[in-house]
């Protein structure tokens, strides 16, 4: 790893202010595509998209406002860890409850 | 007494001395170097957000479950929130969090009005939303909404004579199905609440953050507090855009 | 060949080094606001001893009771709220953070060649909350105590019980974050502050285990804390969420439970395991035995924690999917610490032994850790589980994982490190006395508690049948050895700060950075940042040492 000898200091990337401004677009255009999808009746589709539209939303704030685009390795590898075991906890709580009485009072 | 010879032909260059005044007055004596402090203390905020996930994580896990079992009473329950005011809060968070980004980018080009304008943004978008969620919350407290305290179910058992449900021409439910309401509604104020304290904190810091911000603290070269901050701020939008996807837009179809 | 390691300078000229993180400052708020970290971990030494010890009256009187068949003791209510302030105390107040907010706080930043932890200030905050937690606990056991158990099952906790589940429920939570920063701290610490040359691999094996631990702190923890914070709304408000009268499922509380339960045993664990690599090596003057492989199992028990929590809750009413699953992965994760084992013994093979005190103790830790996990396998499998749980061979599993495992461990380190952080030496013979004592005492306690599992006798329970007490009673008598045993260390470990031999810089002659200052250390540690040129566990760069420094003056 870079350290080696002294702390070779990560470079600091400086985001232009036009980025973030595509970026709020992005976010609002999402927003009223969500809200439009939602009236409409796409069948089992309707979480997805709606998850997914989410998910979109977060990613572009998670890469360019929280800028980990430009981040060291390490900070990638931790928002990872965290989405890993996020859904590690969702995935295996549900896969007991899918596995048994579905709701059944 | 003193350090055997083995660790004495260290690094004498910048760290023998803890008084020389090389080092900015932000940083403290036990980091090396600036650099050092800097990517430490994000990196700690990175990971004090990961507790955050986790956090909210059981909830997630409770709404999954709630929602995929008892999915009529989820529906009909989130016609309750009116979605005019759930977009609208949506846009005022993207929007704090696009004027928080620039504060960050204000601090590292030492810009100290444009910070302060910033902050105060983001502060004043911040009181908006919460503002807005007093006028939701306030609506759910008239419509005896809230669990716990005299929750009623007549919105459901009846919902022609309920303005919002009947907009979206809900059929009345199961009196089994209409008790479950009430599990979406505490996932609600529960998810809404612990994002609306995180936000509260936010603002109390934003308030002494733009104290400070006017004296040039943070337009110094000392970025790192604003952009902690920064993160923080982020997340909580984030965690917004999912409650929002989850709680107010299940089904806005017939 | 000599017996034992111990190199003292000349007692008749030595002295404690004048200045030092002790004397550095005076004063009550020298102590209670202070940033560094050697004296947080003093700090952090006295209040968990403190609680260890109201934790081990709670034990003594549940062994008292257990004397007889009938719960003539005391009411089986009382009894209730005794089990359970036992396992409150002993897993939030002391296991938890034992080796980490004492010893870890201490050397992490020592033994990378750090002046402080990354976020002092943190690390303080962190003991505040401790304190607090503490003293709710405290106040719930005057104000009668919670008699649901530590693990507060529901809908028991939720909707069956009237004592104080919320004064409790408050404290872990409050608890819970002392442990996340602390976690926390060291994980930045030890990405961020490592000294020039301090690759990870050459950190000591004890820095790879409070890693492993501090992941586990910070993913683990928050899941209780949402845990406790729907516990207590339940009870409070009655929002339905674990009440199947209104569609919740008292399971998705265990659940969210043991997410974090589950690695709590291993946050209490691994860090007793970092304690082990250390002694076992120097007091066989051996590099230890697979480095890289000890290393990475401490990593892989953490990772592999999260996935078997519920093996918990096999008897609770999951599906037999789940149940299938969670036994499977249990296996998986025997596997790393049966490396460490095999490692560690590994290092002993073609050592040069010698039998100081915190190498007793690690004896004792092999071997009872030994039975403890294999224990558990026998609790991993479903099968088996279903007869065994919920019996006195849980509750002896978990002892001797815990107590034989880990507070042998937590001995063995403040054995070790004692002359280091006060700059004396204790009495070697008694307390090798007291080692052997504890084992015997330790034995003699837990033991018989397999038997008594295997025969069914459940835990949590006040009155037992007839045909129980024999053991019941080897069990009481043992508790009171064990009870001597640990009272022994408190006893000598405070006459030495007085009248202990003066230990000076490397009395062990171990490896590490830490080993290299003064003892007591310095407030920033080191006089100049040190350059890490060697390998862990380099007995032959120390022996270069030695052979360099001066040894007598004129």
């Amino acid at each position: 790893m870079s350290e080696q000898t002294t702390h070779t200091e990560h470079e600091h990337h400086i985001t232009s202010p036009v980025v973030y401004i595509v970026i709020l677009f992005s976010l609002l255009v999402g927003t009223a595509l969500t809200v439009w999808a939602s009236f409409i009746d796409l069948g089992p589709w309707n979480p997805v998209i709606a998850l997914a539209i989410a998910t979109s939303k977060a990613m572009l704030v998670v890469l360019f406002f929280m800028g980990v685009k430009y981040s060291t390795k390490l900070t990638k590898l931790t928002v990872i860890a965290g989405i890993f075991i996020f859904l590690a906890l969702i995935g295996m709580t549900l896969s007991d409850y899918m596995s048994r009485a579905w709701g059944r009072w | 007494m003193s350090d055997s010879p083995a660790v004495t032909h260290g690094a004498v260059a910048e760290a023998g001395d803890p008084h020389h005044g090389e080092h900015p007055s932000y940083q403290r004596h036990h980091f090396e170097t600036v650099g050092q402090q800097a990517d430490a203390t994000n990196f700690a905020m990175w990971l004090f957000l990961l507790t955050e996930v986790m956090f909210f994580g059981g909830l997630f896990t409770a709404y999954l479950i709630y929602r995929n079992w008892y999915y009529p009473a989820f529906v009909v329950s989130s016609h309750q929130l009116d979605v005019r005011w759930g977009t609208l809060n949506t846009l005022v968070l993207i929007l704090s969090s696009f004027t928080m980004a620039m504060g960050v980018w204000c601090s590292e080009t030492r810009r100290k009005n444009g910070l302060t304008i910033c902050l105060s943004l983001t502060f004043i978008l911040g009181m908006c939303f919460l503002g807005i969620k007093t006028i939701e919350y306030h609506e759910k407290w008239e419509k005896h909404h809230i669990p716990g305290l005299h929750y009623s179910i007549q919105s459901f058992l009846d919902p022609a004579h309920d303005e919002s449900a009947s907009q979206y021409g809900d059929k009345p439910l199961a009196l089994d199905m209409a008790r479950h309401t009430e599990l979406y509604f505490f996932l609600y104020f529960a998810m809404t609440g612990m994002h609306a304290l995180h936000m509260i904190i936010g603002i109390a810091i934003l308030g002494y953050m733009i104290f400070r911000a006017r004296s040039g603290a943070y337009t110094n070269g000392h970025v790192t507090f604003v952009e902690n901050f920064g993160l923080y701020w982020h997340f909580v939008d984030i965690v917004w855009i999912y409650l929002f996807a989850l709680l107010y837009l299940i089904s806005r179809h017939q | 060949m000599s017996s034992t390691i111990i190199s003292l300078p000349d007692q008749s000229t030595a002295r404690v080094p004048k200045v030092n993180f002790l004397t550095k400052e005076n004063g009550l708020l020298s102590w209670l606001l202070t940033g560094d970290h050697k004296r947080i971990a003093i700090l952090y030494l006295i209040s968990i001893t403190f609680f260890f010890f109201i934790g081990g009256a709670l034990a003594g009187l549940i062994r008292l009771e257990l004397l007889t068949p009938q719960s003539d003791l005391m009411a089986t209510d009382t009894y209730n709220k005794v089990f359970t302030m036992h396992g409150v105390v002993m897993i939030f107040l002391f296991l938890v953070p034992s080796v980490p907010a004492t010893l870890g706080n201490f050397f992490i930043p020592m033994m990378i060649g750090a002046k402080d932890l990354a976020l002092p200030k943190i690390n303080l905050l962190s003991w505040y909350l401790y304190v607090v937690g503490g003293i709710l606990v405290i106040y719930t056991m005057a104000a009668g105590g919670v008699d649901t158990g530590w693990t507060f099952t529901t809908p028991l906790s939720t909707h069956y019980i009237n004592t104080n589940v919320m004064s409790t429920g408050m404290a872990v939570f409050i608890a819970g974050f002392s442990s996340i920063f602390t976690g926390l701290n060291f994980i930045v610490t030890l990405h961020k502050m490592r000294c020039p040359g301090m690759t990870w691999f050459r950190l000591p094996l004890f820095c790879w285990a409070h890693y492993a631990a501090s992941i586990l702190m910070v993913l683990g923890t928050p899941v209780l804390a949402i845990a406790v914070v729907l516990l207590a709304l339940e009870r409070t408000v009655g929002i339905g969420v674990f009440d199947p009268t209104k569609g919740g499922d008292p399971l998705l509380f265990q659940h969210l439970f043991w997410f974090y339960s589950h690695p709590a045993v291993y946050i209490m664990i691994l860090p007793g395991m970092g304690v082990i690599s250390e002694t076992i090596s120097t007091f066989s003057r051996k590099r230890v035995f697979g480095y890289t492989a000890v290393a990475f199992s401490s990593v892989a028990i953490a990772v592999f924690g999260f996935f078997v929590w519920a093996h918990h809750m096999f008897i609770m009413g999951i599906s037999n999917y789940a149940v299938l699953v969670f036994s499977l992965l249990t296996m998986l994760v025997a596997v790393p610490s049966a490396i460490k084992i095999f490692n560690w013994t590994f290092t002993l093979y073609k050592g040069s032994i010698t039998f100081e005190t915190p190498m007793l103790y690690s004896f004792g830790f092999m071997g009872l850790f030994t039975i403890g996990g294999l224990t558990g396998v026998f609790l991993g499998t479903a099968g088996t589980d279903i007869h065994l749980t919920e019996t006195y061979f849980i509750v002896a599993h978990f002892h001797f994982v815990m107590v034989g495992g880990m507070l042998m461990a937590f001995l063995a380190g403040i054995h070790f490190w004692w002359p280091k952080m006060t700059g004396r030496m204790y009495p070697e013979k008694i307390s090798q006395l007291a080692a052997v004592v504890t084992f015997i005492g330790f034995n003699f306690t837990f033991f018989p508690q397999f038997i008594l599992g295997m025969l069914g006798m459940p835990r949590r329970y006040a009155a037992y049948p007839q045909e129980f007490q024999v053991l019941n009673v080897f069990s009481t008598a043992g508790a009171t050895i064990l009870g001597v045993g640990y009272l022994l260390p408190v006893l000598y470990l405070t006459w030495s700060l007085k009248y202990g031999a003066i230990a000076g810089n490397n009395p062990w002659q171990a490896t590490g950075l830490e080993w290299q200052t003064q003892s007591p250390p310095l407030t920033e540690n080191f006089l100049v940042t040190p350059i890490m040129d060697h390998e862990a566990y380099d007995y032959e760069w120390l022996e270069q040492q030695q052979a360099k420094e001066v040894a007598s003056v004129g």
